[in-house]
C-alpha cells in the first residue's frame, strides 16, 4: 500500500476581501515508502500550498476544497484536532522554509526538543531530563551537529546550523514521511550542499519518505530520484531524476533546463521563459502553459492534458504525451 | 478519450481589475482623499466600524447638544437630589441641575480633550520619533533621552502636579497636561520603525533618486507609518480621555465647566450613591469607558491603512 | 556612434587598497574585518564581477563604491570624485554617474509609490524636467525596460508586479539619469530562474548600448559568466583570485572559487549519484 494517497486535491485562498484563487488544481499524489522525490516549480506554482496540504498545515485563508488525502491508509483530510495530532504522531512531519527562523528566540534548543517530546509522548515514552538530552543528543548527531548545541539559542548558531536543529526537531518522532518546504532557499550558496547532502544521507539511513519543494530545479535533480514539476496549481511532468536530464519532455521543463548551464563551458547560453504564469484567479481552459509553449496546436487551447506515460513517467502534454495514452494512466479520479 | 477538468475555479468575467491609467506623478493624494479612504478602510473591519460608529455618535451628540438636551446644563432650576423622572431623564444634581443636559454638554469636552491632547501628543511623538529615527548619532541619543525620561516619570502623578500648579485651570490647561504626559510612548515607538525604515532599499533608492531629507522622511517614510501613527493617536486619545476625567474628577480641573468628569466630582462631593442617585455615577462612568473603548476598536481596523495589500477592492 | 563618444567620457572607477572594520565598541568580539586591502580599477564600459558567498564582503564593497558607507582606510576614484570623502550635499551629484540596483525586488520599491512616481523623481531631481516632460521619459524608460505597454504599467503598485517586474523598474529608474555606471547587487538571486536571463539580457544590452559600467556583483558564477568580462572572487574581504571571466572559471586557482563553483547547480549534467527510483 501506498504511504501517501492524494486524490483530486483543490486548496484555494479565500481572502475576506478579493478573489479566490485556486492556487492546487486537481492533483494526484502518490508516494511509497522511502521514496525521495522532489516537487518543483515557480513562484506561485502551488507547491508550498501542496506541501502543506499534504501535512494538514493549510491556515486560512488556505482551504482544502476537495479531495482526499490518505497516510497509511488512514484518510487524513477530515481529521482535525486530537485524531490529527496522534495521525502526525504516527509519521508525518514538515520542516518549514527558512526552518531556521522557526525556532523561538528566547529558548535553547534542548526546550524545543523537550517540547516536543512533552506534547507527543507516547505512553510511558516520555523523554524528561536526562533522557530528553540523551535523545536530542541523538538527534542533533544525525545531522552531524555536536551534543552541546543543545545548550546554545538559535542566535548563537549560523543559519546552516539552524537549519540542521530543524530537520533534527523534524526527526524527532521518528516520522516517516518528511516535506522540505525550501530547506536551502535562505542559507548561503556554499553550505546548500551540505544540508542537501546531509538530508540525502539522512533520507538513506532513515528511510523515510521525503518530498523536497524547490523553486531550484537543478538542487533537487542532484538529491532526490523522482522529480514532480509543478505548473499553475497542476503537476505538469512526473519523472524519475535521472530521466530529466534526458530525452523530451514537457516544455515547461524543458524551457525550465535551458535556464541553468555549465559556467565552465565554452559557449555558454541562457534562457528565460518569456511570458507570466496564469492568473490563478480565473478559470482556465486548456492547457495553463499553452500562451508561452512553443509547441502549442489547437487542441491545447481547448482542452486541459491530463497526465499521460512518457518514457518511465508522467507528463501533462497534448503534443509530447497525446491523451489517447491516459486511457492507460492510473489516476482512479479522472472525471 | 479521458478528460481530466481543471478544478471548478468561478467564472470570474475579465481579467484583473482594471488599473486606472492616471495621470497623477504619485500616489498619494490629496489631503481630503486620503481621509476619505482612510475612513473607508477603517470601515471595512468590523470592529473598527463599532468604533467609529461610537465616536460618529458622540461627535453628532457634542455638535447638536444644544438641540438635544431639553435644558441648559447649569441652571440650576430644578428640585436638588431627585430621581430620573420624566423632566429630567437623569435626575439632578445636588444643586438642582439637569444631569441629562450635563451628560449631553459634557461629551464636548471630553471629545475634545480627547481628541486634541490625543493628537497634540501624537504630533509631538511623531516629530520626536522621525528625526531620531531617521538620524543615527548623537541627535538620536539626546532625544532618546528625553524620551526615556519623560516614559519613566509616572504620567498620572505628574498630571497631578503640573493641573495643580498651572494658573488659569481652562480646558486647554487639562489639554496641554495630558499631552506633555503621554508622547512618549508614541515616539519610542515611532523611533523604532522609522529606524528600521531607514534601511530599507527604497529608502536606500530614494536617496540615489536624488530625494532631499525632507521629502524622504514626509513622502517615503512617513506614509510606511501610517499604521503606527495611527495606532499611536487612537491610543492616545484614549488615554487623554481617561486622563481628563482623573483629572477633573480630582478636582483639579475647572468645576465650572460642564463635564463628565466633574459630573463624577459632584457626584462624589455629594455622596451620590449613598442617597440612591446611582445614574450620577453610571452615567458619566459609563460614557467615558464607552468613548474610551471606541477609540479602542477604531485601532483594530489601523492596520490596513499601510498596507495597500489589504486595502484592495 | 554615441556609444563610443560616451565611453570615452566615462572614468574608470579605481579601488585602491580599501578596507572596512566594523568595531565593535565595548565589546568582547573583535573587530568585524568586512573588506581587507582590496584593490581593482573597472575600465570604462566594463562589466566586472565581484563573486563570493554571504560574508565576503562584496556588499560591503557596493556600499562603499555607491557612497553609503565610508571605507576605513584606502580610496575610491571615479575621475576626479574622491568617493570615500565625499559629503552630503556632493552624494546628489554623484548619483547622478552612479546608481545601484538592488537585491530584493520586494524592497526596492516604495509599496505606496507607483511605478510611474518611482521613476519620474529621478527625472525631476536630477534632470530638473517638467512633470509632463518627467512623466513621458518615464515611459520611455519602460519600454526601454521591456514593460510596454508602459501606460499600463506605470499606475501599478509593485504588489501588483511580479518579481521580474519590479526588477525591471528598478533598472528603469536606475538609468533614468542616465549614469555612467551602475552597481548591481545580485539584482537576480530573487527571481525565478526563468525570468533571470531575461533581466540580465537587459542589463547587458543596456550596457553595450550606452557604453556603461557595470560593477555586478553575485554569489552565482553562471551570471557572472554571462554578464561579467572579468571577475574577482572574494573570500572574507579579501580578493582570492581575479582574472577574465571565462578564464577563471575554466581554470580555477582558488580552493574557494572550486567551491562556488561546485555549488552551481547543473542539472543537465550528468549525475550518476541519483539513485534509480527506489520503492521499499
Amino acid at each position: 500500500m501506498a504511504l501517501l494517497e492524494a486524490r483530486g486535491v483543490n486548496v484555494a485562498y479565500t481572502p475576506a476581501r478579493g478573489v479566490r484563487i485556486w492556487s492546487v488544481r486537481d492533483v494526484d499524489v502518490t508516494l511509497e515508502q522511502g521514496e525521495f522525490v522532489g516537487l518543483v516549480g515557480e513562484s506561485g506554482c502551488g507547491k508550498t500550498t501542496l506541501g502543506f496540504a499534504l501535512t494538514r498545515m493549510l491556515r486560512p485563508p488556505a482551504h482544502l476544497e476537495s479531495g482526499t488525502i490518505s497516510f497509511d491508509g488512514v484518510d487524513i483530510s477530515t481529521l482535525d484536532g486530537e485524531e490529527l495530532r496522534r495521525q502526525r504522531r504516527n509519521g508525518f512531519a514538515l520542516v518549514l522554509q527558512s526552518g531556521m527562523n522557526a525556532l523561538n528566540p528566547v529558548r535553547t534548543v534542548e526546550h524545543h526538543f523537550g517540547d516536543i517530546f512533552n506534547a507527543h509522548a507516547r505512553e510511558g515514552e516520555k523523554y524528561l531530563g536526562a533522557a530528553g538530552r540523551t535523545r536530542g543528543a541523538e538527534l542533533l548527531d544525525m545531522v552531524r551537529l555536536d551534543a552541546e548545541v543543545l545548550s546554545r539559542y538559535p542566535h548563537e548558531l549560523s543559519g546552516g546550523m539552524r537549519q540542521r536543529v530543524a530537520i533534527a526537531l523534524a526527526l524527532a518522532l521518528e516520522p516517516r514521511f518528511i516535506v522540505f518546504d525550501e530547506p536551502t532557499t535562505a542559507l548561503d550558496v556554499i553550505v546548500q550542499g551540505a544540508i542537501m547532502q546531509t538530508i540525502k544521507d539522512l533520507q538513506h539511513d532513515k528511510g523515510f519518505t521525503a518530498v523536497i519543494i524547490s523553486h531550484d530545479l537543478g538542487v533537487v535533480l542532484e538529491a532526490t530520484s523522482r522529480v514532480m514539476v509543478m505548473y499553475a496549481g497542476r503537476i505538469i511532468e512526473d519523472q524519475p531524476s535521472t530521466d530529466l536530464a534526458r530525452g523530451a519532455h514537457h516544455p515547461y521543463t524543458e524551457a525550465l533546463l535551458n535556464c541553468y548551464a555549465d559556467p565552465r563551458a565554452d559557449e555558454v547560453r541562457i534562457e528565460g521563459i518569456p511570458g507570466n504564469p496564469p492568473d490563478l484567479s480565473l478559470a482556465m481552459a486548456g492547457c495553463p502553459y499553452e500562451p508561452r509553449c512553443p509547441l502549442a496546436v489547437e487542441i491545447c487551447k481547448e482542452t486541459d492534458p491530463p497526465l499521460a506515460p512518457l518514457g518511465r513517467g508522467r507528463a501533462a502534454c497534448h503534443v509530447r504525451a497525446p491523451a489517447a495514452r491516459a486511457v492507460a494512466a492510473e489516476a482512479p479520479g479522472a472525471r | 478519450m479521458t478528460i481530466v477538468t481543471s478544478a471548478p475555479p468561478p467564472q470570474v468575467p475579465g481579467a484583473e481589475a482594471q488599473v486606472p491609467l492616471g495621470p497623477t506623478s504619485d500616489a498619494i493624494p490629496g489631503p481630503l482623499r486620503f481621509v476619505g479612504r482612510a475612513l473607508r478602510t477603517l470601515w471595512s473591519n468590523g470592529k473598527a466600524r463599532v468604533g467609529l460608529v461610537i465616536i460618529a455618535l458622540n461627535i453628532l451628540v457634542a455638535v447638536f447638544a444644544p438641540l438635544i438636551a431639553r435644558h441648559s446644563p447649569t441652571a440650576t432650576d430644578f428640585a436638588p437630589y431627585s430621581s430620573p423622572s420624566a423632566t429630567n431623564w437623569f435626575g439632578t444634581t445636588g444643586n438642582g441641575q439637569d444631569v441629562f443636559s450635563q451628560m449631553v454638554y459634557g461629551a464636548r469636552i471630553s471629545l475634545l480633550v480627547g481628541l486634541g491632547a490625543g493628537a497634540l501628543a501624537t504630533l509631538v511623538a511623531v516629530a520626536i520619533g522621525l528625526v531620531a529615527g531617521y538620524r543615527p548619532g548623537p541627535i538620536d541619543e539626546v532625544l532618546s533621552f528625553i524620551t526615556n525620561l519623560a516614559l519613566v516619570i509616572p504620567a498620572l502623578p505628574l498630571m497631578i502636579i503640573l493641573a495643580a500648579y498651572l494658573q488659569g485651570r481652562s480646558v486647554w490647561t487639562i489639554v496641554l497636561v495630558v499631552a506633555f504626559t503621554s508622547w512618549a510612548t508614541g515616539a519610542r515607538v515611532i523611533r523604532s520603525q522609522a529606524s528600521t525604515l531607514r534601511n530599507r532599499d527604497y529608502v536606500t533608492s530614494a536617496v540615489f533618486s536624488g530625494e532631499r531629507l525632507f521629502r524622504i522622511v514626509f513622502r517615503e517614510i512617513l506614509p510606511n507609518m501610517t499604521s503606527l501613527v495611527a495606532a499611536s493617536f487612537f491610543a492616545a486619545a484614549t488615554a487623554a480621555i481617561m486622563a481628563e476625567a482623573s483629572l477633573e474628577f480630582l478636582g483639579l480641573g475647572n468645576p465650572s465647566t460642564v463635564s463628565w468628569g466633574t459630573i463624577l466630582y459632584f457626584a462624589e462631593q455629594q455622596n451620590a450613591l449613598l442617597s440612591g442617585q446611582w445614574v450620577l455615577v453610571f452615567a458619566p462612568g459609563l460614557a467615558i469607558a464607552l468613548l474610551a473603548v471606541s477609540f479602542t476598536l477604531v485601532n483594530f481596523g489601523v492596520d490596513a491603512l499601510s498596507n495597500p495589500r489589504l486595502r484592495e477592492k | 556612434m554615441p556609444a563610443d563618444v560616451q565611453q570615452s567620457a566615462v572614468p574608470p572607477l579605481i579601488v585602491s587598497g580599501v578596507s572596512k572594520i566594523y568595531a565593535n565598541r565595548g565589546r568582547r568580539e573583535k573587530a568585524v574585518v568586512a573588506v581587507d586591502d582590496v584593490s581593482f580599477t573597472l575600465e570604462p564600459g566594463a562589466a566586472v564581477g565581484l563573486v563570493g558567498a554571504s560574508g565576503s564582503g562584496k556588499s560591503t564593497l557596493a556600499k562603499m563604491v555607491t557612497a553609503s558607507e565610508r571605507p576605513t582606510s584606502g580610496s575610491i576614484r571615479f575621475g576626479d570624485i574622491a568617493v570615500e570623502r565625499l559629503r552630503a550635499g556632493s552624494k546628489r551629484q554623484f548619483h547622478l554617474r552612479v546608481q545601484m540596483v538592488f537585491q530584493d525586488p520586494y524592497g526596492a520599491l516604495n509599496p505606496l509609490h507607483t511605478v510611474e512616481y518611482t521613476i519620474v523623481r529621478p527625472c525631476e531631481n536630477f534632470l530638473r524636467m517638467s512633470p509632463r516632460a518627467a512623466r513621458s521619459r518615464a515611459h520611455e524608460l519602460l519600454e526601454t525596460v521591456g514593460l510596454t505597454p508602459a501606460a499600463q504599467y506605470a499606475a501599478k503598485l509593485p504588489h501588483q508586479l511580479s518579481g521580474g517586474q519590479r526588477q525591471r523598474v528598478v533598472i528603469a529608474r536606475a538609468l533614468a539619469c542616465n549614469p555612467e555606471l551602475i552597481v548591481a547587487d545580485e539584482p537576480v538571486s530573487m527571481l525565478d530562474v526563468s525570468l533571470r536571463a531575461g533581466v540580465l539580457k537587459l542589463l547587458t544590452g543596456l550596457r553595450q548600448e550606452r557604453g556603461l559600467s557595470l560593477l555586478y556583483i553575485t554569489h552565482d558564477l553562471l551570471s557572472a559568466r554571462v554578464v561579467t568580462d572579468e571577475i574577482i572572487v572574494l573570500n572574507k574581504g579579501k580578493i582570492v583570485e581575479q582574472g577574465p571571466t571565462k578564464q577563471v572559471l575554466q581554470h580555477p586557482k582558488d580552493s574557494y572559487t572550486v567551491q562556488l563553483l561546485d555549488a552551481v547547480a547543473t542539472p543537465l549534467a550528468s549525475t550518476p549519484a541519483n539513485a534509480e527510483p527506489q520503492a521499499r
